[in-house]
């Protein structure tokens, strides 16, 4: 079930009904069955993913939950008795057990989830060769990127011992498919979201008359811009694409996966707020970010979250790495002090990219964010030199030319999500200083991507939009806030966003008049 | 605590730690610079910070920071 | 709080107005031009009660029967529910709707469409989702417009769940916005009739030239859905006390091939059922293919359809025992109007060509 279809409308609506119908203590049912659902409408053959995801979660969780109640017990039993140094020892062999449950269940769960990603999974590259680009089937069984690291994460957590285990296994399989996040995100934290969705929230207006026109800002993200430019991107990667149409391909493919993404995520989030659920944020506005260390924080979050959380703090701070900083630092000065930085950046990334994707082109696309970061962030005391000279740090137009830099730049980074084929890719960066072939901004070219110049009119009005609302954002804050007390300019914009996107969203048929005229057969 | 100070300087000299309260909320403070901090601890004080321990709490200000140093010693 | 409740419900009141006339604004009109056959079947319900005969069928009964000729020379009331490009299981569809309106004597079905077996099956260009919209987005909602839209869909339309647009049709035609012409707002709310008790008057004339000359077939077997569903339009008729009448119209292309011929021959005896192919009675009918069609005998022009109207009108009175109406005051009264328009139209028509 797509987003974007009256099937999912449909069902949004039986879910919210029936959960403010319900008492509260049934409501997480409903939203379980619900999920359940959802998840059965993509194939009975997946169920099986997520059930043993969630059922090793659930065990895992529990095991370890019971060794932490053992060893709270003897400890307050013995109390008197133990020295400190046996205290210790047995929370360490308390500790080591655990480890071992946790890492059979991640071991297991990363198995079946390499092993789709080898054999199944379409990375979203071979996607774009279809008509439709989406985010929203990336990865198969139906978004087991996404809930397999929400869960994983779960299962550290608990070894951490930060959250405590869930004992309602049916909980614990609500927290893993939770439909409205199960395809794209994001990825939460059990211990933000699951107290949320067993809660059962009273209906507050306010937060379900926001929720709904957060969806519909994602719908109009989605359907007018995303779907519409997407006939653009599939065209622009054909081969005699070089120089200036690998520059428009950077572009309109930034467009359409940003309105794609964050009109899912829209969404996503928008249904659960109208349900009463707060999830976290996972976009703020990439693309006013000044570099890319910071585009990272603000794209994606909740997956840099994860990865920062589980892959880039464990390893930079591991005893090892310790070590082997400590050692380095003597032989290699301020570049052994970093070493630990920089190998947990290079394994973050390496896993970054390959949770995207088991191709080349991943692997490339994380390396090259990761060079990128590093590198930038190695030459800071040179800027700090640069700006303390010219001081133009302060300056506007020195911020408006970091952002273009960042955009410009993680587009070209982002474009290699298309090319399975590295080479092809390097062949196309390669032509951006060679082949200057501006005529085809107007020798007609473009208007045979698929495009019309409605079409384009139409993703322009979209984009300026999105900017403007942005802009606001960034700069003042939310709008549906400040709208939310001018209840009559509120309905005429809903309802003004609504025929835009019946009348400009790209979905169904598509009208041609000649097809109807009856041909006399 | 002064030399706990003394690294955090070195990182950002531009900031003054002895009263900052929201170095990771105010986004002063990036991953990089954490890492940086704990192998630095690690190479003063003798003290490894684990991973489960670098939360915002911990590194919003240089006391919060001391006190978890503090914490970890006596252990 | 109550008031807020009432500006949010007047407030999704005028917005669901706004959206229908909306609605009525983007949806293909039919009224001028060459695509006047959309409006064919919605134009039904208002001439619907009191007809003796009902002929169902694709174009091959819409261009090729005149219902006014056939009241005029023996007073017999139809009505032509036929739409372009009409496939087998719509017809049996608007079949079964028709009884909710009336039972007819006689109920006519041209078997041409028996060479399309299921939706697509064929692989031919001349089955198109915008076909199945001209005959099914005029019907009304009943059970067997229900069931005629799942019997039609394509491929394409189930996967992009056409179901709904059916329903609400904007969802299909929302597109359109950019491609309105003055006949969308001159027709916004209105229409006019295009035709008259369903056949649809040409006044041109194009004669036949050449033979129509059509490969021959590797299997000339009809398909098995085709024969499903002329079997439950022989079941309905029966149930319903109605005889059922198979013709194949008298129209040169496509081919209507003698294995095909055959097949249904030995259907209609097998249910005792008349089946005239009136491509046999060309000379008696008294066709002149160079006056008597307008696209070289694919169809038959106003001409045409009033000698074959002529000719199949005795052939109900005299083989189905069709009733004469014109001593009714009521029903001739009615039909001295529909010929008044039918000749003006005519007229017009003919001048216009001029």
């Amino acid at each position: 079930m797509q987003f974007t279809s009256v099937s999912f409308l449909l069902f949004a609506a039986v879910i919210l009904l029936g959960y403010y119908a319900l008492p509260k203590k049934a409501r997480w049912c409903w939203l379980l069955a619900g999920s359940m659902f959802f998840y059965l409408m993509a194939g009975v053959e997946y169920l099986a993913f997520i059930l043993l995801t969630a059922v090793s979660t659930y065990f895992a969780g529990l095991l370890m939950d019971k060794n932490l109640s053992k060893q709270e017990a003897y400890l307050a039993e013995n109390k008197q008795i133990l020295s400190r140094e046996e205290k210790k020892e047995y929370k360490a062999r308390i500790k080591s057990k655990n480890r071992i449950i946790m890492i059979v269940c991640l071991v297991i769960n990363f198995a079946v989830l390499g092993l789709c990603k080898f054999l199944l999974v379409e990375p979203f590259s071979t996607m774009a060769q279809g008509t439709t680009l989406s985010f929203l089937t990336l990865g198969l069984p139906l978004g087991i990127s996404f809930y397999m690291f929400q869960s994983m994460g779960y299962v550290v957590d608990i070894y951490r011992t930060t959250d405590k285990a869930e004992k309602n296994p049916l909980k614990l399989l609500l927290f893993v498919s939770y439909f409205p996040q199960l395809m794209q995100g994001p990825i939460s934290r059990h211990a933000d979201l699951a107290p949320q969705l067993v809660e059962g929230k009273a209906f507050d207006g306010k937060e379900f008359s926001f929720g709904l026109q957060r969806m519909l800002w994602g719908f109009f993200k989605k359907m007018v811009i995303a779907d519409r430019i997407a006939a653009a991107v599939i065209a622009l990667r054909g081969p005699q694409f070089t120089g200036v149409g690998f520059f428009l391909l950077t572009l309109f493919y930034a467009v359409q996966i940003y309105a794609d993404f964050t009109g899912g995520i829209d969404m996503t989030i928008g249904l659960s707020q109208a349900l009463g659920i707060k999830l976290e944020e996972n976009f703020v506005r990439p693309f006013f970010s000044k570099n890319i260390a910071e585009y990272w924080r603000r794209w994606h979050i909740t997956l840099g979250e994860w990865m920062k959380s589980y892959i880039f703090y464990p390893i930079s701070v591991s005893q090892p790495m310790l070590k082997l900083s400590k050692k380095a630092r003597s032989s290699m000065g301020n570049f052994g002090k970093r070493l630990p930085v920089y190998v947990a950046s290079i394994a973050t990334w390496l896993v970054t990219g390959i949770w995207h994707g088991i191709t080349p082109n991943f692997i490339l696309w994380g390396m090259m964010n990761c060079f990128v970061i590093v590198v930038s962030e190695e030459l800071n005391p040179l800027y700090e030199k640069f700006h303390n000279r010219f001081g133009w740090k302060e300056k506007k137009w020195y911020g408006a030319f970091e952002i273009l830099r960042m955009f410009l730049l993680m587009n070209l980074i982002r474009i290699v999500d298309l090319f399975p084929n590295v080479a092809d890719y390097f062949r196309r960066m390669g032509s951006l200083v060679t082949t200057f072939n501006f005529q085809i901004l107007w020798d007609g070219t473009l208007m045979k991507l698929g495009l019309s110049a409605l079409d384009y009119g139409i993703i322009l009005g979209g984009i300026v939009l999105m900017f403007c609302v942005s802009l606001y954002q960034e700069k003042k804050g939310s709008v549906r806030e400040v709208l939310w007390n001018k209840p009559v300019l509120r309905y005429i914009l809903v309802f003004v966003l609504l025929v835009i996107v019946l009348l400009m969203g790209s979905y169904g048929i598509g009208y041609n008049a000649s097809d109807f005229i009856y041909n006399q057969f | 605590m002064e030399a706990l100070l003394n690294i955090l300087n070195e990182l950002h000299p531009e900031v003054d730690f002895e009263t900052a309260t929201g170095l990771i909320d105010d986004k002063v403070l990036d991953s990089f610079d954490i890492v940086t901090i704990v192998a630095e601890i690690d190479a003063e004080y003798d003290v490894q910070i684990p991973a489960v321990e670098l939360t915002p709490e911990n590194f919003n200000s240089a006391q919060a920071l001391y006190a978890l140093v503090e914490r970890l010693m006596e252990e | 709080m109550k008031k807020k409740i009432a500006l949010l419900l007047s407030a999704l009141v005028l917005a669901g107005v706004i959206l229908f006339c909306l609605q009525a604004l983007l949806v293909p009109k039919y009224m001028v031009g060459k695509h006047k056959e959309g409006a064919l079947i919605s134009e039904y319900y208002d001439n619907a009660g009191n007809n003796d005969v009902i002929f169902i069928g694709d174009c091959e009964v819409y261009e090729n029967f005149s219902p006014i000729t056939m009241w005029e020379k023996y007073g017999i009331t139809s009505y032509i529910r036929g739409s372009a490009q009409q496939l087998i299981w719509q017809s049996y569809y608007l079949m079964e709707e028709t009884f909710q309106y009336e039972t007819p004597k006689v109920m006519v079905f041209n078997v041409l469409s028996m060479k399309y077996d299921t939706p697509k099956a064929t692989g031919d260009q001349s089955q198109r989702e915008a076909y199945n919209r001209m005959t099914l987005d005029g019907m009304r909602w009943s059970k067997s417009k229900w069931d005629s839209i799942y019997a039609s869909m394509t491929e394409e339309e189930k996967e992009k769940e056409a179901m709904y647009s059916y329903l609400l049709p904007l969802l299909r035609y929302h597109d359109r916005w950019s491609q309105l012409t003055a006949e969308d707002f001159k027709y916004w709310f209105k229409r006019d009739t295009v035709s008259d008790n369903g056949y649809l008057m040409q006044t041109g004339v194009k004669p036949l030239e050449d033979e129509h000359v059509e490969r021959p077939l590797v299997n000339y077997d009809f398909g098995e859905n085709s024969w499903y569903y002329l079997d439950k339009m022989t079941e309905l008729c029966k149930s319903k006390g109605v005889q059922l009448v198979l013709i194949k119209a008298p129209a040169l292309s496509p081919v209507w091939w003698p294995q095909w011929d055959a097949q249904i021959e030995e259907y209609a005896a097998e249910n005792d059922l008349l089946y005239i192919n009136m491509l046999e009675y060309q000379e008696e009918i008294g066709i002149d293919w160079s006056t008597d069609t307008y696209d070289t005998g694919l169809h038959l022009n106003v001409y045409g359809a009033e000698k074959a109207a002529d000719w199949f009108g005795k052939v109900l009175q005299e083989q189905c025992g069709v009733p004469d109406r014109r001593e009714d005051t009521q029903i001739s009264a009615l039909w001295a109007e529909k010929a008044e328009v039918y000749h003006n139209r005519k007229k017009e028509m003919e001048q216009n060509k001029e």
